[in-house]
């Protein structure tokens, strides 16, 4: 039994608009020690996902209306409200974004850092001061002991999140939840941040959930990868399959759009053309239908399943019925598609072009023997 | 998609939705429209007194309040103690609250926007001049100073022009400037390094039009909302002044007068005080609602 | 912080300068005043030779005005022109029962207005925190005198509760404090409403809730300090406001407090009494205003340690 087992989650916002589906039927593990990327554009339902395992979901607006979150082997769901509070910040903990307005402004670091280890280990108020000196020391802030009295306005950036983190690990939690550690800080920072995370992963056998936007930020740092769009989880896959062998065309658009030093200057740079899809009242069949390239009419009707890629790594698998047993991107070479910009034009026009059920393989060499059927 | 509202119409839409914001209006409405046609409407002239009427209760008033002497119908809201009637001097009341509502208020707007205007897009010394200026002004409260000016200068030549409400008008605007100013300051300074100055300034606009055509309209917003606070802060202070017999002179009618006036002979006849005290009460309660919900109707970032 | 204490008081000398200056200004242009020679309205001889000490009168304006500026640093603030005491000594003799009004109404409005503020937020939307904003609505529109009006009325006139007038009693003082309070009560209570609000959306919130902590303890060890520092900060326009209201209510209430004082001494045409008091008042705004400050200061590191 993994560390962490989420089955068909739906977190909904009951606004004066509607409702909106930000997590929309999301099920996935993570396992003891093991690093989980949870990736996709703003607005794709990561954070709430995030939020969801630790039932910080703000409740007038926003409701988990159904689904299971098992960790370490109870639902997290069903637990009461006591029993819940007792797992944040000791069991399960999270790192915020924004460091600058996720600490108080007129705590200080040590009372902040100290307050989960008085709550949840029983620590007395010196205790937990000279732990809070060791902690500030492992994720590496110079001085701790006599920053210990310090506001977090005197600190950088970068050691703001340090604090942070630092707070994340005081009671030595299972698993951290690190929703965009290292937007809201300098790239020179970033690499810095990150590569403390990796090691304090190594070091202390935490399971981490590491969401962001950024695909970069995921590949040196994650076991396993999944890509969210529109509140579900649309591709599944070991981080070294996703990017050798991506079988979504959303993917290919996030691989697409990150800009590589290794890119002649002339190119620009291809985002993914349109917008994301309203949560209130979404499109009936697959939500990424609008913007894909590569659609038929059978993604306009209905929603494909996540499936397991043939052609692909067992544990890889997409939502997408294109590239699904049968389908007409199964042989896709992604790299060569999307690699120059003019091909993805000629490929848009020739789906296009074809009736819906009729199934036609994309061009240029693709070994003889692949098979194609009729479409889904 | 939902349609893109701009917005003005978003904030009329907001507006229109909030009861309270729309009955103050309407009762801002009615007040006006008393105050334009008091010389119609008005049963007698303000300042008559039918002194052989002696003080009288409303007409209304004679079924719930029995113990009272002497009604006559002619005088539907009673008469004061000098036996004028108390609805025609409410009707005139009400026009020289509008008047001293509005008329500082344009004042104010006139004089604070354009220096607002000025220090915030020049900057520099002139900016800093007005700072310390507003810091010093702005440590003073505004009801203090008003008294003073009108205790002491009512009595001048130019404290009798128009039966003191010149000295009113330029006491209220020499008070309340400041914010104003201070204001639209904090805006320009917000909206001066926004693209569409930047470009309006590239393709050579004047200063003077920049500030006029671009800075204003955007401006505009919170500016309505204070205008919509300040005029009853004017009328609240003429209120007050001539409740403690240093504003407007007699036989003016305001309501700050009345009540003045009925306070003095409270414990035997309440109406000559309660009437005019409700309508101010009344009047400033409306804008209130309208201020709050011009504020909540234009300011998206306050929707709680 | 030294440094911002130090620099707000050095604010506080060109505000008292501009208040002595629109004084002198206002005392030589109103009429009746004893720098106007007016033949019909002679001074007694020993009044004018008091003015003629303080004011020098005959000696140019410049002259005039530094002797003045003289005075009011030796605290001489000049001789009623009614009646035969010195500015000072009035003010001395009843500026305890203002005081005693004033504290009474400030205490009121903090101990009714922070709780309700507090709980208005907490409770958003709900009967308790409508009701509250409807009262503090009326509170802060509705003139203090309407206010006071009105309660006469009800209270002193038709239910016979209290005496009308009057002062020394607690009787006599609840409904002048009450009044007195309200304006600044309302004001009060809806800041730290609002204050509120806006503090329990921020993100450190939600950290809190994070790691663990019961909701009770978010509230009180993080939201309340972040919430109460900009309420801090009206206190001393809510004073303020306390000040300039006082004179109404003392007005209507009887109360022999220098509020009254003033507006008889504005009725009497007594300048110096009227310039003297001015002068008080806005002594004490600017230091209530710089006391405020100062708290402010105290209570917020991201400016102590400045």
């Amino acid at each position: 039994m993994a560390l962490l087992e989420v089955r068909d989650l739906y977190t909904q916002f009951f606004t004066r608009d509607g409702v909106v589906r930000a997590v929309d039927g999301v099920t996935f593990e993570v396992g003891a020690g093991e690093t989980l990327g949870l990736v996709g554009e703003s607005g794709c339902g990561k954070s709430v996902t995030a939020l969801s395992l630790m039932r910080l979901i703000p409740s007038p607006p926003g409701k988990i209306t159904q689904g299971e979150i098992m960790f370490d082997g109870q639902d997290v769901l069903k637990m009461d409200e006591d029993d819940v509070r007792g797992i944040r910040g000791n069991n399960i903990a999270m790192i915020f974004q924004d460091p600058m307005t996720s600490l108080n402004p007129v705590l200080t670091i040590s009372r902040q850092v100290s307050e989960a280890l008085e709550l949840h280990l029983k620590m007395d108020r010196s205790e937990a001061r000279k732990r809070t000196v060791e902690l500030l020391e492992l994720v590496g802030i110079p001085s701790a002991r006599k920053r210990l009295d310090d506001y977090p306005h005197q600190f950088s950036g970068g050691m703001r999140q340090r604090v942070m983190i630092a707070m994340a690990l005081s009671c030595n939690p299972k698993l951290i939840l690190a929703d965009e550690p290292t937007t809201a800080l300098d790239v020179t920072i970033q690499a810095q941040i990150l590569d403390l995370l990796k090691t304090l992963a190594r070091e202390f056998r935490t399971a981490f959930i590491l969401i962001t936007h950024d695909l970069g930020v995921v590949a040196g740092m994650t076991q396993r990868i999944h890509v969210m769009y529109a509140g579900r989880i649309v591709e599944k896959a070991d981080t070294a399959e996703l990017f050798a062998n991506p079988k979504m065309p959303y993917t290919w658009g996030l691989l697409r759009s990150i800009p590589r030093l290794d890119e002649r200057r002339k190119e620009k740079l291809v985002p993914i053309e349109g917008l994301p899809p309203d949560l209130i009242s979404p499109p009936p069949g697959c939500k990424f239908e609008p913007r894909c390239a590569y659609r038929r009419d059978v993604c306009r009707e209905q929603e494909p399943p996540l499936r397991k890629i043939p052609s692909a790594k067992p544990d890889h698998e997409a939502r997408c019925w294109g590239t699904q047993e049968g389908g007409w991107l199964v042989g896709t070479d992604w790299r060569r598609e999307i690699g120059d910009v003019s091909v993805l034009e000629e490929i848009k026009q020739e789906t296009a072009a074809v009736p819906a059920g009729a199934a036609t393989i994309a061009p240029s060499d693709l070994p003889p023997d692949v098979s194609h059927k009729e479409g889904v | 998609m939902p349609e893109q509202r701009s917005l003005w119409r978003d904030a009329v839409y907001r507006l229109a939705r909030n009861r309270a914001a729309l009955a103050g209006l309407s009762v801002i409405a009615v007040a006006a429209l008393v105050a334009i046609l008091a010389p119609l409407i008005a049963p007698y002239d303000p300042s008559d007194s039918f002194t052989n009427a002696g003080r009288q209760a409303p007409t209304l008033a004679e079924p719930l309040w029995g113990d009272q002497r002497y009604v006559d119908p002619r005088y539907v809201l009673g008469t004061d103690v000098l036996g004028r009637d108390i609805l025609s001097r409410l009707i005139w009341g009400a026009r020289v609250s509008m008047i001293v509502g509005f008329v500082p208020v344009a004042m104010i707007l006139a004089v604070g926007t354009t220096i607002g205007m000025v220090a915030g897009y020049y900057g520099g010394w002139v900016d800093q001049l007005l700072m310390r200026i507003t810091d010093v002004v702005y440590a003073f409260p505004d009801l203090l100073f008003l008294v003073i000016v009108m205790a002491t200068l009512r009595n001048t030549a130019f404290g009798e022009i128009l039966g003191g409400l010149v000295l009113m008008f330029v006491a209220l605007a020499i008070v309340s400037w400041v914010g104003m100013a201070r204001l639209v300051r904090g805006q320009v300074l917000s909206l001066k390094h926004r693209e569409f100055v930047e470009a309006a300034r590239a393709i050579g606009v004047p200063a003077r039009r920049i500030m006029l055509r671009h800075l204003f309209p955007n401006a505009l917003a919170p500016v309505i909302v204070s205008v919509a606070f300040a005029i009853p802060s004017a009328m609240l202070a003429e209120a007050t002044l001539g409740f403690l017999g240093i504003g407007v002179r007699p036989p003016t009618a305001t309501w700050g007068v009345m009540t003045n006036e009925g306070f003095q002979v409270f414990s035997t006849s309440p109406w000559p005080v309660l009437l005019p005290a409700f309508c101010i009460g009344i009047v400033m309660l409306s804008f209130t609602f309208l201020g709050d919900g011009l504020r909540d109707a234009l300011d998206p970032r306050m929707k709680v | 912080m030294l440094t911002y204490v130090v620099r707000r008081l050095l604010l506080l000398i060109p505000t008292l300068f501009f208040v002595a200056v629109v004084t002198f200004a206002l005392a030589h242009a109103a009429p009746g005043s004893p720098f106007d020679k007016n033949p019909d309205r002679p001074l007694p001889a020993a009044t004018i030779e008091r003015l003629e000490r303080l004011y020098g009168v005959d000696r140019p304006l410049h002259e005039q005005f530094l002797l003045y500026l003289g005075n009011l640093a030796r605290f001489d603030l000049g001789s009623s022109l009614v009646r035969d005491r010195s500015v000072a000594e009035i003010i001395g003799s009843q500026l305890p029962v203002s005081a005693q009004l004033g504290i009474q109404a400030l205490l009121l409005a903090l101990a009714v207005a922070l709780p309700l503020g507090v709980i208005s937020a907490l409770r958003q939307n709900t009967a308790v925190d409508h009701a509250s904003m409807v009262l503090a609505t009326v509170g802060t529109t509705i003139p203090s005198f309407v206010i006071a009006i009105l309660a006469i009325y009800v209270f002193a006139v038709h239910l016979r509760l209290i005496p009308i007038v009057g002062w020394g009693t607690p009787k006599h003082m609840i409904l002048p404090t009450v009044v007195l309070s309200l304006g600044a009560m309302a004001f009060l209570t809806r800041m730290t409403r609002a204050s509120m609000l806006e503090a329990i959306r921020q993100d450190y919130v939600r950290t809190a809730r994070a790691k663990g902590l019961p909701e009770q303890v978010v509230i009180v060890g993080h939201v309340l300090k972040n919430a109460l520092i900009p309420v801090a900060t009206v206190v001393g326009p809510a004073t303020a406001g306390l000040i300039t209201g006082s004179f109404i209510v003392e007005s209507i209430f009887n109360v022999p407090g220098i509020g009254r004082e003033f507006v008889l001494s504005i009725t009497r045409r007594d300048y110096p009494l009227i310039m003297g008091v001015y002068l008080l008042y806005a002594f004490l705004i600017a230091l209530a205003n710089l006391a405020v400050d100062i708290v402010y200061a105290a209570l917020d590191p991201r400016i102590k340690a400045a």
